[in-house]
């Protein structure tokens, strides 16, 4: 079974909004028809996204760090938002897991974005059908695509590489190993959807460097009078065989 | 949550009209069991028009929910998985039986085809009557499921739900009852009274259990587990869009708290309090307090669902600290 996720890193992500221009771009422009855009020029500019970068401070000043949060759908192992769809428009794939909206059956009654706790679908206040990422399943199994790119856009696009895509199920896959190295996590485990999308912690990186990294010092055994031995007249083994 | 209008007026009179269908075909089983005395004058095929037109009106309400309500035939297909899809079945059922009892109530057609236990004589209304009952059985129970099934919803992840939907559906129906009953002079208006008053209480017993239960509530999630990073100390500086989003739009309500409170006092008065004291004060030649009752106890119903969206705490709103 393989299941197609992404792997989002905290620790790398510099809240950019790269990968949210890039999704918009990619998918407004593709098979999924337009995604609206309302007062785009104006005061209060909205529409549709399906991904976006939140920003959180952590900590009391001064210690304080600023965490940017990616948030898209998480493509559920058991997502609840599909067996609530009346229409049947919500489904998971079987073959990579990746949870789509057939538009032409959605009838736009919102259920599913109720049933969902992470608020990752949203109507097109336009097309008045649920949308959501769709891992730019477009791109994925696209022959004519140079294999490299078959990816979500939103990784290509991510200045940082803290966008991880493959299949989470596969053990060998980047995005396995981004997941057991660097302990990835799930969003809220407690309501038991197992997010196929995980996140990487923020963690704390950097090496020691001690004054005598920088600076050489004197050669210890030289200080204590002990330096190297002097050359000898004898016969050393060196001398007696031949290796 | 925010209320959804189209789904208030859908539940309230679909409520409405099914507790009106169940007031009348429930006194015409006590006039077969002996237990009540026939009618004076029938009003049952009436009723059931009434009921129907309820449901109708509740159904046409429901479309205005939709984004693409052409499509709204395509809502039966996943009736193995889905409250919401059963309930579109349910409802039609419901309402062509209800139609199929009026109809034959109000033709000729309405004879005798069986006779049970020599002496309580079954006829064709009472075998469609049965079907409707049933179908509004399992129409109350999809209604309220389709809330109560949503897990993390937890305000709504109660039997309590499926109780209150039917408690309050029957309530309003039996106090329209009464009301007709007082119109009619048909001579039921006791019953309908009684049943009236005594669902109205029962509804008033569980909806402020309900209450009770919520105000305890505690959600296991946070914004900790919601981004998964475990400090106590967390700000949201900013939420992914300036002028808001659909997340913003369909799951925060934005009233404050003194409204909040304003409506629990106002559907607990409009919806139980008043109308009990109306119901006990009306006699069998009161139609205005009998109707009086009813169109209060609708409007405190309709503030009753609308402060049942209102209490629901949706969990993505932890993504939106700056508003919620």
């Amino acid at each position: 079974m393989t299941q197609l996720a992404l792997v989002i890193d905290l620790n790398t992500c510099v809240g950019c909004h790269a990968c949210v221009t890039s999704c918009k771009e990619w998918n407004t422009s593709g098979q999924a028809g337009p995604m609206v855009d309302q007062n785009p020029y104006a005061a209060e500019p909205t529409g549709t996204f399906f991904n976006r970068v939140q920003s959180f401070e952590v900590g009391t000043f001064p210690n304080t760090q600023t965490v940017h949060f990616p948030k898209s759908c998480l493509h559920c192992e058991d997502p609840p938002c599909v067996p609530v769809c009346p229409t049947g428009a919500s489904y998971k794939r079987p073959e990579d897991g990746i949870v789509l909206v057939d538009y032409d059956k959605c009838i736009g009654c919102e259920y599913c974005s109720w049933a969902c706790p992470y608020g990752a679908r949203e109507i097109d206040e336009q097309q008045k059908v649920m949308k959501k990422c769709t891992l730019c399943i477009d791109r994925l199994y696209d022959e004519s695509l140079p294999e490299a790119e078959r990816k979500p856009v939103c990784v290509l696009s991510c200045p940082t590489s803290a966008r991880i895509y493959g299949d989470i199920h596969d053990p060998e896959s980047d995005a396995s190993k981004a997941i057991s190295d660097a302990g990835g996590y799930q969003l809220m485990p407690e309501w038991g959807t197992a997010p196929a999308n995980h996140y990487l912690p923020r963690r704390k990186v950097g090496i020691a460097v001690h004054a005598e990294d920088l600076q050489r010092v004197d050669n210890p055994l030289r200080k204590e009078d002990r330096g190297p031995r002097k050359p000898t007249t004898r016969t050393t083994l060196d001398d007696s065989t031949s290796w | 949550m925010k209320p959804a209008i189209s789904v208030i007026l859908l539940t309230t009179l679909v409520g409405a009209g099914q507790g009106l269908f169940l007031a009348f075909y429930s006194a015409e089983w006590f006039v077969l069991l002996g237990i009540l005395r026939p009618a004076l004058n029938d009003y049952g095929g009436q009723a059931a028009a009434l009921s129907f037109l309820f449901l109708a009106l509740g159904l046409v309400a429901s479309f205005f929910h939709l984004g693409h309500p052409e499509r709204a035939w395509r809502a039966a297909a996943m009736w193995r998985s889905s409250w919401l899809s059963r309930e579109v079945i349910a409802l039609p059922a419901a309402m062509l039986l209800i139609l199929g009892y009026a109809l034959v109530k109000l033709s000729a057609l309405d004879s005798i085809v069986l006779v049970l236990g020599e002496s309580i004589p079954i006829s064709i209304s009472t075998v469609v009557g049965f079907g409707a009952v049933l179908a509004i059985c399992a129409l109350f129970v999809c209604t309220a499921m389709i809330y109560a099934c949503l897990k993390f919803l937890r305000q709504w992840h109660s039997p309590l739900t499926v109780l209150n939907f039917l408690l309050m559906g029957c309530a309003s129906g039996f106090t329209l009852a009464s009301a007709l009953a007082s119109y009619s002079q048909d001579g039921r208006f006791a019953y309908f009274v009684g049943m009236a008053v005594f669902l109205t209480l029962a509804a008033l017993v569980f909806r402020f259990a309900t209450l009770l239960r919520n105000k305890g509530l505690r959600s296991p999630s946070s914004l900790q587990s919601a981004i998964g990073v475990h400090h106590p100390t967390i700000r949201q500086i900013a939420q992914g869009a300036m002028g808001g989003s659909f997340n913003t739009r369909a799951f925060i309500h934005g009233y404050g708290a003194s409204v909040v409170r304003l409506a629990r006092r106002g559907f607990l008065l409009l919806g139980f309090v008043i109308p009990l004291l109306l119901l006990q004060i009306s006699d069998e030649s009161s139609i205005l307090i009998c109707s009086l009752a009813f169109v209060l106890q609708y409007l405190g119903l309709l503030a009753e669902r609308w402060y049942f969206f209102i209490e629901a705490e949706h969990p993505q709103n932890l993504y939106y600290q700056m508003i919620s």
